[in-house]
């Protein structure tokens, strides 16, 4: 079988990127942004999250097929959780919780 | 057997998305909950255990390169480097779930665990903030299963690399098993930061 082998440069460079981002979360997160805390924090996760699954998980040389089932999977959820956020969000009239 | 290789590759990844669903409700449930009790949600960073949170994020990384160097030395045929890199990643996943375990002691102890003998001295949020602990205790919990069956997965591929039976010729098992790990590693990256660093700024 001839596989892409990925060089284990490449894998370790992969994982000092994600330990420095955790360390960059975890920093992050003591200052005080705002609304803007959730955003970084979710940014960098998505970003560790692409490192893991094209590199570590092979996506980037998968067949296209299972490129779409990767892709599908988080559109889905993305889908869901922008409707979750768009009927809270648009319960204006509605008094919830204790305001920041 | 390159074709058996791709549909093992795609059922499994069929399998991960069925695993994001399951994730993903949960995943919702917190986005909701957070959005309607904001305050009362940053105040539980005070009981949580930042460091080790940290900390096992970071063993999950250290097993996600070594099982990533397992299916690497699996494909350029190295037996010797992927028994090693196996019993390493197998040994991480015990670590990690040892911390976690520590971690949930600290909770019982602390009476954090939701239920008749919740207490939290912040009286404000005494009932708001439960609901973040029972959905640390889900998603954790959930999580730390994922785990344990990963390192039965993972004894299984110990043994049966010791048999010899991977080579590049055939090393489906060992990417399957990787993804699934690589999969549980995701999880986990997302809950580092969603139930560990919520009000880490009111703490400083």
């Amino acid at each position: 079988m001839k596989h892409q082998v990925t060089p284990v440069r490449t894998y370790v460079l992969v994982w000092l990127a994600l330990m420095i981002l955790t360390s960059v979360t975890w920093q992050v997160a003591l200052l005080d942004l705002g609304s803007l805390n959730i955003v970084v924090a979710v940014t960098i996760a998505v970003i560790k999250m692409t490192l893991v699954i094209s590199i570590f998980m092979h996506a980037r040389h998968a067949e296209s097929v299972t490129k779409l089932y990767v892709f599908a999977g988080f559109l889905w959820l993305v889908i869901l959780l922008s409707f979750f956020l768009m009927d809270y969000l648009s319960r204006g009239w509605q008094v919830v919780g204790k305001p920041y | 057997m390159e074709q058996q290789f791709s549909s093992a590759t795609l059922g499994m990844w069929a399998f991960l998305l069925t695993e994001i669903m399951f994730f993903g409700g949960m995943f919702g449930a917190y986005t909701i909950y957070r959005y309607m009790y904001p305050a009362a949600f940053e105040s539980t960073t005070h009981y949580m255990n930042v460091t080790l949170g940290a900390v096992n994020t970071m063993v999950l990384i250290c097993s996600s390169l070594t099982m990533a160097l397992a299916v690497r030395s699996a494909q350029v045929d190295n037996q010797k480097l992927l028994r090693l890199m196996l019993v390493l990643t197998l040994i991480f996943g015990f670590v990690f779930l040892g911390i976690k375990g520590y971690e949930y002691h600290e909770k019982f102890v602390e009476h954090l665990i939701p239920g008749p003998n919740f207490e939290y001295n912040n009286r404000a949020f005494a009932h708001e903030a439960q609901i973040l602990f029972f959905l640390y205790f889900a998603m954790t919990g959930f999580h730390a299963i994922h785990m344990i069956v990963g390192a039965g997965l993972m004894t299984n591929l110990i043994v049966q690399s010791a048999r010899g039976r991977y080579s590049s010729a055939y090393y489906a098992p060992v990417e399957i098993v990787g993804l699934y790990w690589h999969f549980v590693d995701i999880v986990w990256i997302f809950l580092f930061p969603l139930l560990y660093l919520i009000g880490a700024h009111l703490h400083t």
